[in-house]
């Protein structure tokens, strides 16, 4: 077999086993909700990693690009297969939601990624901590925003997401969010990977280590912030629509600067400039998350606590900016990305 | 109609002097580090609650203390105390987390990083110690009502005004006038050369935290003097605003962090009182990055060059 | 047409006059040099040249296109590459990459290619890969192509910025203090390297350097600047006896 097909077999036999697993009962609900949010958190951190690993620039609003994507992804979704009080009846029948889901993700994404210019086109002439605070002011920005918009319940929230991923496991019964955010995952990391590590791509981290001599040799810097800004929220708004309709509802105080600073840790924690790290320190931080459960409030400082020390003693974080195939070469012999 | 205004000029004034009193901090720190100090907006919240720890172990509450020192002796105590306690917490924070990492050389970013985690740890430190009943704070001396112009002000919100402006006097006096505060602009431009001038950097940071946590201190307990119910909670927004305020003032400059507090508290008390308040934070927001936007070093803030 | 045409140009930062009413006339294929004490203005000129910043008044040509209001990166693509005084290679790239990037602005795909891997993207990236190797192996640093820069010798380092400034295929290079740092063994070879550069490549050399020796073996022409203004210009000899430039610029240095 061409080592070409190591990767996509793998990833297809791990879905299957994990649908398999799923449907045969051996994960329960809950189960299957922590491994969809390990999955969601693992986009977050993706896509946040080519903003503040590769590009080098410190984004502290990527919960309001969730946002987004997450409340248009649900607006959509209730739109077109929900009966509702302010968007009326449906339009679509529920049998069309399976096909409908994509789309009704990629509107996430679309809208994150236009939010995202809210922040790009400042980082045209600014950078470093100026940026910081425009991406921080975003991300209050969006989150007030909701909180005034009445049509999709203020403060109070929006739901009616569950009635959507219902209707499709009535037509067909089984895991349907483990199979959409598996999905989700790999879009990530494919459409990552390829950026990248594209020679085009690597423009990003010529920008991150010397924006002078990136602008001066022939980088349109401008552009490429813009590129990288578009499709890291874009991507945020993809985690976002899954959540939604993991979570089943959403309100404005799930995307407050407590999300973003989870989304920062696990960037640091895996390593700025390593997409493995990014999945690893996100399925590590969702792991931890669920074992110091029983800690409650004190989680929140075991946590931080941890990434204190590791800071101390391992700035860089679990990778560095290494990926995982720079740490053991050998397996690159075993596949090939294109 | 003028009196409302007034009134909401009181208002703002007041919001102002706490924004700016916390954005002083983060400004100085700022300057000299060159470290976005996160966990300055927890400080204030810490200083709000040594306040009050202080405040009511003077009132007699816990025993070791007889009651019965008049409240204005308690308040007299309390400022100190509290400045000194609180601005030892910043210093252990800067001994303890950014130092070391400083030393190390490691990229500033790392710093950010821990600054934030810090703030995380001391609200839900917090949290976790004292439990998430909110605490009230004493009236330590009885609220007098002046009018003005058809206003009436609390005397504490007047205070609160006033201690802020002279704080920020003698702090400008401090870094325009004196050695160590010279010392201090000096080394956010070369941190090699400040060393040779005979002042030890390390005295300079200690220096720059105990002004900046002390202040911190300070504005949290006049914050608990005027709105006298505490939670762990209480600093993140605060501070994130106080922060965004020194910001848009041009950070690192402390007139900027002066100028850019009053004027985020003037931003959101005019949202609130001519819109509704519910739209506060999405307008004043909007403002202060159309600011950051069209000038993007803020107010005061100057250009660093780039050399090449 | 002269390759660069600079006119009357004028550079202020607040009350400095950095660059003050200079003119410069460049061909193809000239090597020349551009020397004064320092702070007379001549990295500002190189800034002005690269569109680092937008003059204050007067005008850039490139080939007869007047450079006003482009940016930095559209100069480059007009054909003008630079090195820096300090060194400035993208430290946690290696070599390879180094080169590549700098080909930013003729990839000739876009992010759509790039993300689905088409087959102008395989075809483009591979002719990068492809020139990229060459002119390594032409500056005879093929095996250095995957090292990264800060492990490499100063020396080594300035050939690879140069390199990577040729990589952008420039009708004009411009070095910025080419000698600057180096023992005086590197500078021989830097002459030689230089001058096997203005051979080979068919190109315009503009230098800013203060060793005479460098300037004065290399440069076909000299124009001598002092705060901002011209106070000469001609041959290395007539530059060598001029006793407006001694005074200026070389004091009592002997040559």
């Amino acid at each position: 077999m061409s080592v070409r097909f190591t990767i996509p077999t793998a990833l297809c036999a791990l879905l299957l086993g994990l649908m398999a697993t799923a449907q045969a009962g051996f994960l329960g609900q809950y189960e299957v909700t922590f491994l969809c949010t390990m999955g969601v958190y693992m986009i977050l951190a993706a896509s946040l990693n080519l903003v503040n690993g590769y590009m080098g620039e410190f984004s502290c609003g990527h919960a309001g690009f969730m946002a987004v994507g997450a409340y248009v992804s649900s607006i959509v979704g209730v739109f077109l297969f929900v009966p509702d009080q302010v968007f009326g009846q449906p339009w679509l029948p529920m049998s069309m939601a399976p096909l409908a889901f994509p789309i009704i993700l990629a509107t996430g994404f679309a809208s994150a990624a236009l939010v995202g210019l809210l922040v790009a086109i400042p980082s045209f002439k600014t950078r470093g901590d100026y940026l910081a605070i425009i991406t921080l002011a975003a991300g209050y920005i969006v989150k007030s925003a909701l909180e005034n918009i009445e049509a999709v319940g203020g403060p109070r929230g929006f739901m009616g997401m569950k009635k959507v991923v219902l209707g499709m496991e009535e037509m067909f019964p089984m895991s349907w969010m483990l199979l959409w955010v598996f999905g989700g995952v790999v879009f990530t990391v494919w459409v990552l990977r390829r950026f990248v590590y594209s020679t085009y791509g690597k423009g990003v981290t010529a920008i991150h280590q010397d924006e002078v001599a990136a602008e001066i040799m022939s980088v349109n810097t401008n552009k490429m912030k813009l590129v990288a800004f578009m499709l890291s929220s874009g991507l945020a708004g993809l985690a976002g629509g899954l959540y939604a309709y993991l979570i089943g509802f959403v309100n404005p105080a799930s995307f407050t600067i407590l999300r973003s600073t989870e989304c920062l840790v696990m960037v640091y924690l895996g390593g700025m400039g390593s997409l493995t790290g990014s999945i690893l320190a996100a399925g590590i931080f969702t792991i931890l998350l669920e074992f110091l459960k029983p800690l409650e409030q004190l989680k929140w400082v075991a946590i931080p606590m941890l990434l204190i020390v590791l800071m101390q003693f391992r700035s860089e974080g679990i990778m560095g900016n290494r990926e995982l195939s720079d740490v053991f070469p050998k397996l690159k012999r075993f596949y090939r990305f294109k | 109609m003028l009196d409302t205004i007034i009134q909401q000029g009181f208002n703002a004034l007041q919001l102002g002097s706490y924004y700016s009193l916390i954005a002083l901090g983060y400004c100085l720190v700022y300057g000299v580090l060159l470290l976005i100090n996160f966990a300055h907006g927890d400080i204030f919240m810490v200083g709000a609650y040594v306040a009050f720890f202080s405040a009511t172990a003077l009132l007699g509450q816990y025993g070791f203390i007889q009651p019965g020192i008049p409240g204005w002796v308690v308040l007299a105590l309390t400022i100190p105390v509290t400045m000194l306690l609180t601005s030892g917490v910043g210093i252990f924070i800067e001994r303890v987390a950014y130092k070391p990492l400083r030393l190390k050389g490691a990229n500033r970013l790392y710093l950010v990083i821990t600054a934030l985690m810090m703030g995380i740890v001391l609200e839900y430190g917090n949290l976790a110690i004292l439990g998430a009943s909110r605490k009230s704070f004493p009236s330590l001396v009885p609220r007098v009502l002046i009018e003005v112009g058809g206003a009436t002000v609390t005397s504490l919100k007047l205070a609160a005004i006033v201690v802020c402006f002279l704080v920020f006097g003698l702090l400008h006096w401090v870094v325009t006038r004196t050695k160590l505060g010279m010392a201090m602009r000096a080394v956010s431009y070369d941190k090699f050369a400040v060393p040779l001038m005979g002042i030890p950097l390390d005295i300079i940071i200690i220096f720059t935290f105990f002004l900046g946590s002390s202040m911190a201190g300070l504005a949290g307990l006049l914050y608990a003097m005027n709105f006298p119910v505490l939670d762990p909670f209480m600093g993140a927004l605060v501070g994130w605003k106080a922060f965004i305020a020194a910001v848009v003032g041009g950070i690192g400059e402390i007139r900027g962090a002066l100028v850019g507090g009053f004027l985020l508290a003037f931003l959101e008390v005019t949202v609130a009182a001519t819109f509704s308040s519910e739209l506060r934070d999405l307008i004043s927001f909007s403002i202060l990055l159309g600011i950051l936007t069209w000038k993007p070093t803020g107010i005061f803030g100057k250009p660093r060059t780039t050399k090449i | 047409m002269a390759l660069l045409e600079i006119s009357e140009l004028t550079q202020r930062f607040g009350g400095l006059l950095a660059v003050n009413d200079f003119s410069v006339q460049l061909e193809n294929h000239e090597l020349c040099a551009l020397i004064g004490p320092n702070g007379a203005g001549k990295t500002t000129v190189f800034n002005l040249v690269s569109g680092f910043y937008q003059p204050t008044s007067g005008f850039i040509k490139i080939d007869g296109k007047n450079t006003r209001g482009l940016k930095p990166h559209q100069v480059t693509a007009l054909g003008i590459a630079r090195t820096f005084q300090n060194i400035r290679l993208w430290k946690d790239m290696t070599v390879l990459d180094n080169i590549k990037v700098s080909q930013h602005y003729r990839l000739g795909y876009s992010l759509m290619d790039s993300l689905m891997r088409t087959r102008r993207y395989a075809d483009r990236e591979a002719s990068i890969e492809r020139t990229s190797m060459e002119l390594l192996e032409f500056m005879d640093m093929r095996d250095l192509a995957n090292e990264y820069p800060p492990n490499l010798p100063y020396g080594t380092q300035r050939k690879v910025e140069i390199a990577r400034a040729l990589s952008i295929k420039p009708k004009l290079l411009l070095l910025d203090e080419p000698a600057a740092g180096l023992p005086s063994s590197d500078v021989v070879e830097l002459i030689r390297l230089v001058e096997w550069i203005h051979k080979e490549f068919d190109m315009a050399i503009w230098m800013i350097e203060h060793q005479m020796t460098v300037v004065m073996s290399l440069c076909q022409r000299i124009k001598v600047i002092d705060f901002g203004a011209t106070i000469a210009e001609g041959t290395p000899e007539e530059i060598r006896n001029n006793p407006v430039v001694i005074r200026a610029y070389l004091g009592d240095e002997n040559i």
